[in-house]
This record gives C-alpha cells, structure tokens and sequence, in this order.
C-alpha cells in the first residue's frame, strides 16, 4: 500500500477510532452500565459522572503515561545496565565510564556556553526589537519578518547558515557573506578598528554590566535583612558574577594580544572553540522572533500610567525602558529565558546538521544520540539522557510548582 | 505614548533605522538561500549571491564555429560568425563584450579589436565587443572550433533548472519528491490524531468535577518540558517488540505522545476560560456531556485548535530526530526532508545549487503555513507560556 494511502487510512481509523471510542462509551455508559431510568436512576446518573472523566481521559493518559511517564524509569533503568552483559544491572558503570571521556566534558562545557549565550542573547534582541517595533508604523510587519525564522527548521537553518559561512580558498571569490566581509579586513585601520577596538569595548562594557549586577546581589547582604539561604544564594551568585566578570577582562588582553589571520579565509565551523557561537547564532536568529512575540505582548499590558507619571516627571526613554518598563515585565522575561532554556538543553540538529560534534561542538543531546545509534552503546547513551532530565528538573519543578500556585 | 509631554520624540527617525538595520540582519541568510536556488552552479562559485541581483562582469567560456562554418581563402580557412549569436549557452545577444582571450592562463589578454596571433603564428584571432569575431588558421580546421574567454558584463540572470532537478528529474540522489511525500504523510496524520485525544482530555480536565484533576494538570505541566530523547531508546524497544518496528505508525505514535502535553495544556487553558453560563444552561436543558462537548466546546474552541494544529504541524514537519529514530530503516524508501536535506549536506557539501533548493522547498511549506495563520500561532504562543 502506498505510504499516502497509509496515512489516508490511518487518519480515518485513527480520527474515526478516537471518536467512535468517545461516543460509544459514553453510549454504554449511559444506555447499558448504568442507564438514567428504573430504581435506580439517580445512583446511577451520579455513578456515571464519576467514571465519565476517566473515558475522555483514558486515551490521553495512556498515551502520556507510555509515550512520557515510562521511558522516564525505563531510561533510567537501562543507564544501570550494560546491553552486552545480557542488560544486566552495572551500577553506576556506564556514568564512571561516561565521566571519564573527554567528549562528555566537551558536551558539558558547550551545553553550559550555549544554556548561558543563546536564552540572554535571544532574549535581549527579542526585547530589543519588541521595543523598537512598538514604536513604529509598520511594526506588526517588521516583527512577522523577524519572527519568520521560527517556521523554519533547524536544519533548514543549518544549510543557510553554512552558505553564510562558507570558504573558499584564497585567491577565489568568496561566496559567503562572512568570508566576504572578513576578506575586506586587511590589517589597515579599518580592521584594528572593528577586530581588536570593537571586541575591546564589547568585552569591557560586559564585564561591567556584569560586575553591576553582582553588585547589586551582593549589596543587599550589607543591610542583613534577608534569612541565611538568601544571603548565601546571593553571596554564590554574585562571586559566579564576579569571576565572569574577571574573565571578561582577561579576555580583552587576549584580544589584544592575538595575531588576527588577516586577508585570509576562515573556515568558521572548524575554529575551535569560536565555533561554538557560530551554531549559537542559528539558534539566537531563530528564537529571538520567539521572545519577541512574547515580550511584545507584555510590553502592551504594562499600565499606561506608569509610563505617563514616569515622563511627567522627566524621565528620558531609556530611564523608562530600563527603570519602568522591564521591571514590570520580569515575570515574562523569566519564562521566555526558561522556555528558551529547554529549547537549548535538547539542541540537536544544528549541531547534527552543521558539524556533528566535530572541532569540538559536541553537545550532549548529540553525544546522547551518537551513543544510542553510532556506537549502540545504549548504557552510557541512557545515562547522558538522564544528565540531560537532571539540567531539566529544575524548570520542570518550578513550573509544577508555579501551575499548582495558580490552580488555587 | 511618548509624546504625552507634547514633544516629538527625537528617537523616531532612529528608531525606525534600527528596526530595518534588524529586519534586513535576520531576512539577510534566507534570502541568500532563496537567491542562490535560483542560479546555476557556476554562477553560485563564480559570485557571491549578494552580487547576483546587479549587472556583473563575468568571464564565459565559448566557442567558434568548427570546419562546418570554415571557408577557405588562398592558404587559409576562416571562421566568421557572432559568438554570442551562433552558441546556445552563454550570454545572450546585446551583452556588451570588453576583453577577450583563447587561453585558460590568460582568459582576458586582449581587448576588443585587438588581434591575437597564437599557435606558433599559425592562427589569429579578433572580434569586436558585439561578439563578431574573424579566426584563421593555416591547417585545416577539426571539427570543433576554437575555444575563446570573453569578459563581458552581463544583466542578473535567474534560472528554474535547480527546481526541475530537485522535484522533477527523478535523480534519486536529488529528488526531494519522495521525501516531500513521505514528510507529509508523517505530518497530517501527526498533527490531527492529537488534537481529538487531547481535545477530549482538555474538556474533562477542565469542566468535569473529579478526584485527582489538580494532580493530573500538574502532571501534565511537568511531562511539558521532559526532553523526549529520554523516550528514544525505551520507546524503539517497545515498538520493535510489539512489532510495530520503524515505520509510519511508529512515528504517529510517537509525535502523538510527544504533542499531546502542549495540546492538553494549550486546550484546558482555552476551554477553562469559557463562560461558564452556557455550559451550565445547556446541561440545565438536559444535554449530556458528549453533546456539550461536540457542540458547544469544540467550536467555541477553534482558536487554540488552530493554535496547536500550526504548533504540531510546524514541529513534525520540521522534526528530524524522531523520523531518524522512529521511522527511517536501512532502505532510505521513507525518509523525510530534513534528513534527506542533512544527507545532502554530507555528499554534496559543495553543490550549492542543489542543496540551496532542496532546503527551500523543505521550508516553503512551513513559510506558507506562517504567513497564512501567524494570528493562531502567536496567540498560541501567548496562552503556551506567559501566565
């Protein structure tokens, strides 16, 4: 049978199965178990209301607790067992052994650059271009322009994004945009100017962002007001922000020490380490029209008066951007950075697409599949799943948490 | 809102620079892809896209007539004729030619009207930037003629031949045709199965009196964000032992237990939040549960039915992780665009034109989905994550 007749048959039996389940059993339920007439009839209907629930349930229920709820304990269960020993039960073997190869560590440490660079950058420019494209006429088209992106797939924007960093050999005409443009950079003014001043200023005005906002986590501690737990979150965060802080101003020696290869062309996917952020674009280009959207839609529903009361008394636009405006849309800034977060955790195809994991880009949801399907080893390749569950527990715990505050 | 104070905001113009600089940085890669499926090999490698939308100045290789068109005069044969006229490729008549040159080391030796000798003085060689060219030779001619480079400056010149290859040729390395089915008998089947069981459950989770319902919506909240890699291996087990093994039904499954959190989650919120008078009047008037479902609740609920049909058709369409585990065997008969595009990329990494289309038509239907019902998904959007 031809697939498409297949999946012609399927959708019949599958829409009709559905529907004929629903409709007969609550006809059986009714007419048959236990019908709204005779003796009983008022036991019964309330019977009735009490199972009804589980039919319009039970097909959802299954297929949650099949398709989501086992493999959960099932991947668990086999990151304790090794496939080659008759699946029998190892321990922590399989995470020893995963803890001990290199490219797991190259997969952690990338999965924490992209879970930092790719949520703050998407959400920046997604808050950015809400902004800005609040403010203009033809706001509503600039923003489906940039939210196009989210239609495309993430290996469709592999393949456009390895065109614009394509190489060729020097001597011939570059056909990506990138080499292009790096090619006009020949160690004149123009290159110390946008290669070695620009990054300088970027790095610096970085660092003081961040030693900005550890010192607004720390400062609060001098006032004592808050419980211990508190101050030790904000003691913790504000050292992390300290030490990226100092990182980025070691960085900016490193920029200024470096010999840039001028006027010739680069391989941008196989530089290690940069390469990194050269895949996180893809996915910063294709999630920003996402949080765009989002914050747009929160910037709408801040009170006018806020706004009017804050120009009234002299604030300029970006005082009320950053003073009024973003704190009264913090709560929406946290779940666009966390959904944005899940997106990153399970990245897979870019890098599949791009590099598969090569000059070091691995990533763990590529190195969970490299496990599972290249090297059949299905113990470790479980165990680097779990990892990936662990990362996501938090989100997930909040979000539990968050849905049961509401439902009150 | 701005402008309250009575002042004309100074921002405007800058404004209004920043928003296109951002537009054209996001729309710049596509349109790259979308230029470049348009041109032939050798145009891709010859320019870059970017250059393809203005008159260029690019050297073809062409050819004079062979001994067919040679005449002879005293110990000479001569070959006169309009290179751009006589030859069916190159540039079309009217291109005006500036250099020219008979030698792959030297293709623009020679300006128009100059005259080359070359082959140990035996044969000469002009032409004129129309294209009219004299070549003489003292030994009789072979079939072919001479080969000679000319730079000439030519109009943007577009082509349909990638598209024909890519979806016509039935070359099965290229043919995305097959792939194109195969994706959407993943996608339809994939898209709608979820929608009827989740449809049910939204309605009972949300309007149905019941012990465990808070339990049961929590529990949903959280199977929302667990990444389905855990579910690849446990879940290929399953089906291979109950037989179902790699195939079309495996992946409906599949993508319907992966759907089916959102759908619940998108679909309660929306239900839950319809006026609650019309469901209690019509069961006031005796109608069951099933009834106030199918005709009152499920039209009430187009919106957020539309929204998650775009989510699910957006995120099948676009899935290569669960059709490479779930549903693509060793034959290759079923796969999918996305991996027949990750494919290409691996044996024809260079071949521009081929892989620039085939990524095109793979994402022109989920363009088309875009632009036609952006409403929906941005108002699904907002009700799947903003609280």
């Amino acid at each position: 049978m031809s697939p498409a007749l297949l999946g012609l048959v399927t959708i019949i039996i599958g829409v009709g199965g559905c529907l004929g389940y629903f409709y007969f059993s609550n006809l059986f339920l009714d007419k048959v178990l236990f019908p709204a007439s005779g003796p009983n009839a008022g036991r019964n209907i309330n019977r009735a209301n009490m199972v009804r629930p589980w039919l319009f349930l039970g097909p959802a229920i299954v297929a949650l607790g099949l398709y989501l709820g086992y493999p959960v304990f099932e991947t668990l269960r086999l990151s304790l067992t090794d496939r080659t020993q008759d699946d029998a039960f190892v321990g922590l073997a399989n995470y020893q052994q995963m803890f001990a190869e290199p490219k797991f560590w190259e997969a952690m440490r990338n999965n924490m650059l992209w879970l930092i660079v790719v949520p703050a950058a998407s959400t920046a420019f997604g808050l950015l271009a809400a902004q800005l494209t609040d403010r203009i006429k033809w706001g509503a088209f600039a923003k489906s322009l940039i939210f196009m992106p989210m239609a495309i797939s993430f290996v469709g924007a592999s393949v456009i994004f390895k065109l614009v960093y394509d190489a060729r050999p020097a001597g011939n005409e570059q056909i990506g945009i990138l080499n292009a443009i790096w090619m006009q950079f020949e160690g004149g003014f123009g290159s110390l100017l946008f290669l070695k001043m620009l990054p300088v200023v970027i790095l610096a005005v970085f660092a003081a962002l961040v030693a900005y906002i550890g010192w607004l986590l720390l400062r609060p501690i001098l006032s004592g007001s808050d419980n211990i737990v508190v101050k030790a979150l904000r003691v913790i965060s504000g050292l992390i922000s300290l030490w990226i802080s100092i990182i980025a101003l070691r960085n900016i020696f490193d920029v200024l020490g470096t010999d840039l290869p001028n006027g010739q062309p680069q391989s941008w996917l196989t530089v290690p380490f940069y390469n990194n952020f050269f895949l996180m674009v893809v996915l910063i280009w294709i999630q920003t029209g996402f949080a765009m959207v989002i914050l747009s839609a929160a910037l709408r529903g801040i009170p006018e008066e806020t706004v009017e009361a804050a120009i009234v008394d002299g604030a300029n636009p970006f005082q009320i951007f950053f003073k009024i405006k973003v704190p009264q849309i913090m709560p929406t800034i946290v779940v666009v950075w966390t959904t944005i977060t899940l997106v990153v955790l399970k990245v897979f195809d870019i890098v599949f697409a791009m590099t598969n994991g090569q000059w070091e880009t691995q990533v763990l949801a590529n190195y969970m599949y490299d496990k599972l399907f290249r090297a059949n080893d299905w113990g470790v390749g479980s165990a680097s799943a779990i990892i990936i569950m662990l990362l996501v527990s938090p989100i997930l715990i909040w979000n539990v948490v968050q849905a049961r505050k509401e439902m009150r | 809102m701005d402008n309250i104070a009575g002042r004309k905001s100074g921002l405007s113009w800058a404004v209004n620079l920043s928003v296109v600089a951002l537009v054209l940085l996001w729309l710049f890669p596509t349109v790259g892809l979308l230029v470049s499926s348009f041109r032939t090999a050798d145009q891709i490698s010859a320019s870059g896209w970017w250059k393809a939308l203005f008159p260029s100045e690019q050297v073809v290789q062409l050819r004079t007539g062979g001994a067919d068109m040679a005449k002879q005069e005293g110990d000479l044969w001569v070959v006169e004729g309009n290179l751009l006229e006589d030859s069916e490729e190159g540039p079309a008549p009217g291109a005006e030619i500036t250099r020219f040159g008979v030698s792959s080391k030297a293709v623009d030796a020679f300006a128009v009207g100059e005259t080359t000798t070359f082959a140990k003085d035996s044969k000469t060689f002009t032409m004129d930037a129309a294209g009219n060219y004299r070549f003489t030779t003292t030994k009789e001619l072979k079939k072919r003629g001479q080969r000679v480079f000319i730079t000439a400056t030519l109009p943007p010149e577009f082509t349909l031949a990638n598209y024909d290859q890519v979806l016509l040729s039935g070359n099965s390395n290229d043919s995305m045709t097959k792939a194109f089915l195969n994706t959407l008998t993943v996608t339809i089947p994939a898209t709608i199965i979820p929608i009827v069981i989740a449809a049910f459950a939204a309605y009972a989770l949300a309007w149905m009196e019941f012990p465990g319902r808070a339990l049961l919506i929590a529990a949903i909240v959280g199977l929302l964000v667990v990444p389905l890699q855990l579910a690849l291996i446990p879940l290929l087990k399953l089906h291979l032992n109950i037989g179902i093994g790699k195939g079309y039904l495996g992946v409906w499954l599949a993508h319907t237990g992966f759907g089916l959190p959102l759908a619940i989650y998108l679909l309660r919120n929306y239900m839950s939040g319809l006026p609650r008078d019309i469901i209690e009047n019509a069961k006031v008037d005796g109608a069951t549960d099933f009834q106030i479902f199918t005709k009152i609740i499920l039209p009430l609920s187009f919106p957020a039915l539309a929204s998650f049909a775009i989510f699910q058709f957006l995120w099948t369409w676009n899935d290569l992780l669960v059709a490479k585990v779930f549903l693509i065997d060793s034959t290759g008969n079923t796969t999918v665009m996305t991996n027949q595009i990750v494919e290409l990329l691996g044996t024809r990494g260079g071949n521009w034109e081929i892989l620039a289309t085939a990524a095109f038509v793979s994402i022109s239907v989920p363009l088309l989905v875009f632009f036609a019902m952006q409403r929906y998904l941005v108002r699904g959007l907002l009700a799947g994550s903003v609280k």
